[in-house]
């Protein structure tokens, strides 16, 4: 029987609690963690969440009746507690798929991060976990290339990629910048990279770097017979402006590109992506501003959601911090993220944090980059939490070898060669790095000098974000 | 500035020219490449052996020797088709991939017998 219109407030909970509702295989999943205003009780705010980030507003109206309701509406179905925190909860919502355009991660994004965050009843908010049902997944683009192809095209195999962010940051010109490229690609790096805020400055316009930095790759390539390539940051004021970028870098040769996704924008990077992909070019991604979304534990999005918002959106690398350097990342839960990235299938595993099963079909893996405050000395252990499938980036690591780029680069590229090989024969690289390392600066001075230099370097600071455990 | 050393590589000497996984440490000797095979073979993946002559190193493709091993397990086995390999081209380098048919890409690839630098 059709309903009556009655107008009025009523009580979240009666229209979007639903504890006996079993998600579909196609609904989007999410998983919010809740700090209600004091007095609350929680299926109203869990209703709530759901509500305002699907098809209610706060009060009924009566075009509410020419639609059903029912159908597209987001369902609070399950709440927990967090392990040690009382403060706050886990709520569970379902969304049907009808409720997103196609292939749009800024639509599902605007639905689920969107005005909710900002609702009074709540003192904070923190989205957790999306499950993206494969229906979803094989409606967006991805990443352009993927691990393998990466591997095929620039001819890396059966070892962690190393790349260097070229310092200083800003206020280079174009062929100084190209001169810092050159010598840490000709010392044995694969690839080197604009820092993310390098985009069209006066001190050194897009075009200007762009081309010295093709000519230093140019001669890196012929001097070492190895594949090289240079992140070109094509972040820009527009996204025309991006797109031209894009297409200079394609018509001068370079093998891949760089965006911005979060401060440059995700409708942008989609459009990069599928650019990418049809142009045989590789695209790095770079995250600036998560922190500010992901480090507070209360509010804001989870990077682990970030992570599966990208490899839809599209990109080959992507940040994934480095556990062992100068910036925040839990280990477990870092790890969680990685696997995110990578692999076709995740198994729900609350120990890293991961609240949904995620099945990616055949959409193919982003490579992890670790970056940030790392040196030789972190070799051992990047390799043996990042694997093989992942770029290892030292920037200052590089820079900084007292005798330069090239030194720096080739005690890398020795660091990491050295590590790849001795785990390949069983040896545990945690365990024995020093020796391993140590007997590899045998055969290399600039090693040798990098590991002298770098000795007494920790950042051993705890971690602000961490995953819930019980604390009682 | 004395203590610094210069990078020695350039154009003009050709032992610059690297051949991408393991040619930045010294070569191999016999047990450590057996130490890599029997890697290749733990982890499930087809041994392979190609070879080039040293100057055309840097394209996607070398030359086969035979084809690859799909299915060996035998260390010596894979370690006498490389001794064949080398002995037939001995100027070329000879280098050992690791094939993973899951990942249709090889998860290793290094070169074990190092040709003549040119």
């Amino acid at each position: 029987m059709a309903k009556k219109y009655d107008a009025g407030v009523k009580e979240y909970r009666e229209t979007y609690w639903m504890p006996e509702y079993t998600p579909l295989e196609t609904d989007i999943l999410a998983c919010f963690k809740i700090t209600p205003q004091e007095g609350v009780p929680r299926e109203e705010v869990a209703a709530a969440v759901a509500a305002e980030s699907s098809t209610g507003t706060w009060t009924t109206v009566w075009t509410d009746l020419l639609t059903d309701l029912d159908h597209y509406k987001g369902r609070a179905y399950a709440i927990e507690d967090v392990p040690g925190d009382d403060t706050c909860f886990y709520a569970f919502v379902a969304y049907p798929i009808d409720l997103f355009e196609e292939g749009s991660v800024v639509n599902v994004l605007t639905s689920l991060v969107g005005n909710v965050f900002g609702f009074k009843a709540l003192r904070a908010l923190r989205l957790e976990d999306i499950r993206f049902p494969v229906a979803y997944v094989m409606t967006c683009n991805g990443p352009p290339q993927g691990i393998q192809v990466e591997r095929d095209i620039m001819n890396k195999y059966g070892r962690p990629m190393l790349g260097c962010t070229i310092k200083p940051k800003l206020g280079l010109s174009a062929k100084n910048y190209g001169r810092a490229c050159y010598e840490g690609l000709r010392g044995g790096l694969d690839f080197t990279k604009d820092d993310e805020n390098v985009n069209s400055q006066p001190f050194m316009r897009w075009k200007h770097r762009f081309d010295f930095v093709m000519e230093a790759i140019h001669k890196a390539e012929a001097e070492t017979g190895e594949r090289k390539g240079h992140y070109l940051n094509v972040t820009a004021p527009t996204s025309d402006e991006m797109m031209k970028r894009a297409e200079y870098a394609k018509e001068i040769g370079a093998p891949i590109i760089m965006h911005d996704y979060l401060t440059g924008g995700l409708s942008a990077n989609t459009q990069l992506a599928q650019w990418c992909q049809d142009n045989g070019m590789l695209l790095h991604i770079h995250r600036a501003m998560h922190a500010v979304l992901d480090r507070n534990p209360h509010h804001g999005i989870h990077f682990r959601v970030l992570t599966k918002v990208l490899r839809l959106s599209g990109g080959d690398h992507l940040h994934s911090g480095t556990v062992v350097g100068k910036l925040e990342g839990d280990r477990d839960a870092t790890l969680g993220w990685i696997d995110i990235m990578r692999d076709s299938f995740i198994k729900e595993d609350r120990s890293r944090g991961i609240f949904f099963d995620q099945d990616w079909g055949s959409m193919p893996g982003v490579i992890p980059v670790a970056s940030g405050g790392i040196h030789v000395w972190h070799m051992p252990a990047l390799v043996n939490i990042f694997g093989d499938d992942s770029v290892l980036q030292f920037g200052g690591g590089t820079l900084g070898h007292p005798w330069g780029n090239a030194a720096g680069a080739a005690a890398n590229r020795v660091a990491v060669e050295a590590c790849v090989e001795a785990r390949n024969t069983g040896r545990e690289l945690e365990k024995e790095g020093k020796d391993i390392l140590t007997n590899a600066a045998k055969s290399s001075p600039e090693l040798k000098a990098a590991m002298e230099t770098w000795k007494e370097i920790k950042f051993e600071f705890d971690t602000v974000d961490k995953i819930d455990v019980a604390h009682k | 500035m004395s203590d610094m050393q210069d990078y020695a590589s350039s154009l003009s000497d050709a032992n610059s020219r690297k051949f991408e996984t393991f040619s930045y440490l010294p070569s191999m000797d016999a047990d450590q490449i057996r130490a890599q095979i029997e890697y290749i073979v733990s982890k499930g993946w087809n041994p392979s052996i190609e070879h080039t002559e040293p100057q055309n190193a840097g394209g996607s493709y070398w030359y086969m020797w035979k084809l690859p091993m799909f299915g060996e397990t035998d260390v010596d086995a894979i370690l006498s088709e490389c001794e064949a390999c080398k002995k037939a081209h001995p100027g070329n380098h000879v280098r050992l991939l690791g094939l993973d048919n899951f990942a249709q890409c090889a998860g290793a690839s290094m070169v074990i017998f190092r040709g003549e630098a040119v």
